[in-house]
């Protein structure tokens, strides 16, 4: 986030915050569909995410201003606006990479944890829909990593609260249920988009994020 | 919620009968408040969102009432969330749907004498309640409320389908519902325009209505 320029070009040491940027989706816009609509694809990452970049820069900044003046009550009062558009751009940032055209299916140690902690593919898929289905309001149900017992977990989230600053656990899948995510195309029947995001899972991704996390 | 049957039907026993939460019809044709709010939004709003949460209240209270029948404490308290949820839901939606009315118009009398006192102005209530709707976080209401322990108005925010005077003791006079579901298919992800739109379809009268019954 922060880089000091050479004591050469400037004597005083001074940071420079380098901004966030919305990261591109690594398919087109109508890759996803059926699934997801390229209408909302283009939503979702134009406007939505692309938000959430832009007030996370803006927050930041703000911040940083700030702390030189070392205005703690104002460095306070920013955190809910850091944490929901931080948070924003995080679980985005993981949800475009979480999905794909052709994602195939959990193997090999992904697979091996998923059957060792659920049972089966099928008990996992289950668990984490009913739960993320059931959600209330605006939220985001996610698998993730628990490093302390090296287990799997299923758990969601409320707004944009990231998973692993709220609760630890790495964010391994996320499912978005915010009503920008489906609406358009499902309306109401949330329980319909869920089911139909698992034909589109990245499960290469998924398992390279627990890889990662094991380290 | 409760009514007993007659001893004359059954001498012998009381029987608690509970009637259950219906929609509420909405006192307009679900295109009346076009264009501002769309048919299609209006239909699926009233007939599934609201339906849902008078359907999974009934449920929730009939759960509710056989564990209390069975003294099953644990369950009686894990209910509590769908009761908030889904009773908040059938609450906030049916002040809603009296909110609106086609025809609009304009605060007046002691209505417009209480938000001046308490606002300064009228446009000052407007931007106030507009900027707490747009940058609240997730679901949720912005409400124009009314506390009676200070006989004063007040601008407030529930997340989700949290309750009002539940939540803050705070009477209801009007909520701007920013569910995104309220607004999307039609304003997208501008929830400024709709909010902004959102005042000229508000009934007034409705609002005076409820300010005189809090203060009573």
């Amino acid at each position: 986030m922060f880089r000091t320029i050479s004591q050469r070009l400037l004597p005083r040491c001074t940071s420079m915050r380098q901004k966030h940027t919305l990261p591109d989706l690594p398919y087109d816009f109508n890759a996803l569909e059926p699934v997801i609509s390229a209408e909302i694809m283009l939503l979702h990452h134009q406007k939505h995410h692309q938000t959430y970049v832009n007030m996370l820069n803006q927050t930041e900044e703000k911040f940083m201003e700030a702390k030189e003046k070392n205005d703690l009550k104002t460095m306070i009062a920013l955190g809910p606006m850091l944490r929901f558009n931080g948070g924003g751009h995080l679980n985005h940032s993981i949800f475009w990479q979480n999905l794909s055209p052709n994602g195939g299916e959990p193997e090999g140690e992904l697979l091996e944890a998923i059957n060792k902690d659920y049972g089966s593919l099928e008990n996992m898929k289950n668990i984490f829909s009913s739960a993320t289905v059931a959600i209330q309001g605006s939220g985001w149900g996610w698998l993730g990593y628990n490093k302390t017992t090296k287990t799997l977990a299923i758990t969601t989230c409320a707004n944009q609260d990231p998973l692993e600053p709220t609760t630890g656990l790495v964010p391994l899948l996320g499912i978005d249920v915010w009503e920008h995510a489906y609406y358009l195309q499902y309306k109401n029947v949330r329980a319909d988009y869920v089911k139909n995001l698992f034909k589109i899972i990245n499960w290469k991704d998924v398992s390279v994020r627990l890889a990662f996390a094991k380290q | 919620m409760f009514r007993t049957l007659s001893q004359r039907v059954w001498p012998s026993r009381t029987v608690l009968v509970r009637e259950k939460h219906t929609l509420p019809d909405l006192p307009y044709d679900y295109n009346a408040l076009e264009p501002v709010i769309s048919a299609e939004i209006m239909q699926l709003h009233h007939q599934k969102h609201h339906q849902t949460y008078v359907t999974s209240l009934n449920q929730a209270e009939e759960k509710f009432l056989e564990a209390k029948e069975k003294n099953d404490l644990k369950t009686m308290i894990a209910l509590t969330s769908q009761l908030r949820f889904n009773g908040g839901g059938h609450i906030n939606h049916s002040i809603l749907w009296q909110n609106f009315s086609p025809k609009g118009g304009e605060p007046e009398g002691d209505l417009l004498k209480a938000i001046e006192a308490n606002f300064g102005s009228f446009d000052t209530l407007k931007n106030g309640l507009s900027s707490s709707a747009v940058s609240l976080q997730g679901s949720g209401w912005t409400w124009l409320g009314y506390n009676k322990s200070t006989n004063s108005l007040a601008v407030a925010t529930c997340a989700n389908q949290d309750p009002l005077e539940p939540t803050t003791g705070l009477v209801p006079l009007l909520g701007i519902d920013v569910w995104e579901h309220a607004y999307y298919l039609q304003y997208k992800n501008v929830r400024a325009d709709y909010v902004k739109n959102v005042f000229k379809i508000i009934n007034w009268k409705d609002v005076a209505t409820r300010l005189a019954t809090a203060r009573q």
